[in-house]
């Protein structure tokens, strides 16, 4: 099973989007999702962060898909984490790509 | 709650789910856990492996590992990938090499959705061969041949550890850099005719630690199935979800529709259900008492007092259940020892038999592992008189 690789700087006021070819599986803890290109899978550990993801593509930035999801600001280190995870692992990409 | 104390409570779906197609096969490999090599006439149809796909695509299972028996040699196989990666359940299926010849490797590149694992049991021909069969390391490697040619990137060469290939762990690395594929080490289990096996064929104490060193240091790019858990009671976890899966988030469907609690463990105690039955296999996964109960809370048994327990969790249900040792015990291959220990209670000939057994009834003997030898002369016939 995955393992999330290293994360990068993650760009909070950036346009982010889900890759087309990830499947969401809700789950009580969270998510589990999984990449048909790359075959990984990774675990979204809050059912925040899932409302998180789903929001990025309609919110103009990430930071603005977190607040939407009611995530508090005291949060956001965390949070910006996790989709670093997510972007390293090509789950999720800059909408301007 | 942690991330494995939820898996610990079971999931909706399974997050790996193991199918074995069939238990035909063309090899008859010395440690095969699930004993195959004949077909059984129960096997699921076309019509009915469909209807389990569809039952997958409505559960989300991402994906399936295809097994057996030698999947591709059913003749439907083909079809079937298809039909599952057209129900977004992806396919990633272990074979022998057998039947990827240019033409399927070029197919098989083409397809996102698609996963090849080649087995392979030694770094060379000699270690491979004596316990997969004459001709199997040559045809292994023809398939990778074809498959990197193909231009398939990221393939998976799966190696089971044992005592003979415990030292080409490098050696294996570089097989997959050469073909540009993945290397995947899992653990042996004394399932099916690897009970027979497995005393000659597990890896020693200094081996074991050897490849957890190995495992540390290479363990990013090297995937294992999360099969070496019991080794986490050395110190630090390796990288994976480190508990049991069995019934929790892995199961495995044989190829007559029957559900055990994991590929290891193809035994009466160990089967929940079958997928012909009223509900299928989403009630089977959810309801049954054998799942339901190996989501309960477990105890430790004689292992809880160990420092090590939290992070070996008492190692691998199958290994101990087919060595003969009590599930609520120590592993049979404890880092600590302690199995070895409550090995030598175990009485010969006293640890349970796998329910089934597809071998060849003219299994090729293995070139230079011997069968487990009787203990005592009276296990091979009552009437032999002990010499000496």
């Amino acid at each position: 099973m995955s393992t999330e690789p290293p994360a990068r700087p993650f760009d909070l006021d950036g346009a982010w989007r889900l890759d087309e070819r990830v499947a969401i599986r809700p789950e009580r803890f969270g998510a589990l999702l999984y990449h048909f290109g790359t075959r990984r899978l990774s675990f979204l550990k809050s059912p925040e962060l899932l409302a998180v993801v789903r929001g990025l593509a309609e919110q103009p930035t990430a930071r603005a898909a977190c607040a939407d999801a009611g995530v508090a600001d005291t949060e956001l280190p965390r949070y910006r984490a996790a989709l670093a995870a997510l972007a390293s692992s090509r789950m999720i990409h800059s909408r301007s790509v | 709650m942690s991330l494995v104390d939820e898996f610990e409570l079971g999931l909706d779906a399974p997050i790996c789910l193991t199918w074995e197609l069939t238990y035909a096969c063309n090899l008859s490999c010395v440690h095969c856990l699930s004993s195959s090599g004949r077909r059984d006439p129960r096997e699921l149809s076309t019509a009915e492996c469909k209807a389990l796909i569809d039952e997958f695509q409505q559960m989300q299972v991402f994906y399936v590992n295809i097994g057996g028996g030698e999947p591709t040699v059913r003749p439907d196989f083909w079809e079937l990938v298809d039909y599952a990666t057209a129900h977004q359940v992806g396919v990633k299926f272990s074979t022998n090499g057998i039947k990827i010849t240019p033409e399927v490797a070029r197919r098989l590149a083409g397809s996102d959705y698609v996963d090849v694992q080649i087995s392979l049991d030694g770094a060379t021909e000699q270690v491979n061969d004596a316990v997969r069969g004459q001709g199997s390391y040559a045809t292994a490697i023809r398939a990778m041949e074809n498959l990197a040619a193909a231009g398939f990137a990221g393939f998976k060469i799966s190696v089971v550890v044992t005592r003979q290939n415990a030292g080409q762990l490098d050696a294996f690395q570089a097989i997959a850099d050469r073909y540009g594929a993945q290397l995947r080490l899992t653990r042996l289990r004394p399932s099916g005719r690897g009970a027979d096996v497995w005393d000659e064929l597990h890896p020693t104490a200094a081996q074991q630690r050897a490849l957890y060193d190995w495992l540390l240091r290479n363990g990013e790019r090297v995937l294992t199935g999360d099969s070496f858990f019991h080794l986490a009671g050395y110190g630090e976890a390796l990288p994976g979800l480190n508990l049991c899966g069995a019934g929790r988030v892995v199961c495995l469907v044989d190829p007559v529709g029957d559900v055990y609690a994991c590929p290891f463990a193809i035994h009466d105690n160990f089967l929940a259900g079958n997928v012909r039955g009223d509900g299928g296999f989403t009630r089977v996964w959810r309801e049954s008492e054998l799942f339901t109960e190996l989501r309960s809370p477990q105890t430790g048994g004689a292992c809880t007092s160990c420092s090590a327990y939290d992070a070996c969790r008492g190692g691998c249900m199958a290994a101990k259940f087919f060595t003969g040792l009590p599930l609520d015990g120590p592993d049979p291959e404890c880092v600590r020892g302690h199995g070895e220990t409550a090995l030598s209670t175990v009485l010969a000939g006293s640890a349970p038999k796998p329910s089934l057994d597809h071998s060849h009834r003219t299994a090729p003997v293995p070139v230079t592992i011997a069968r487990r030898p009787p203990q005592r002369a009276c296990d091979e016939s009552p009437l032999a008189v002990a010499a000496g």
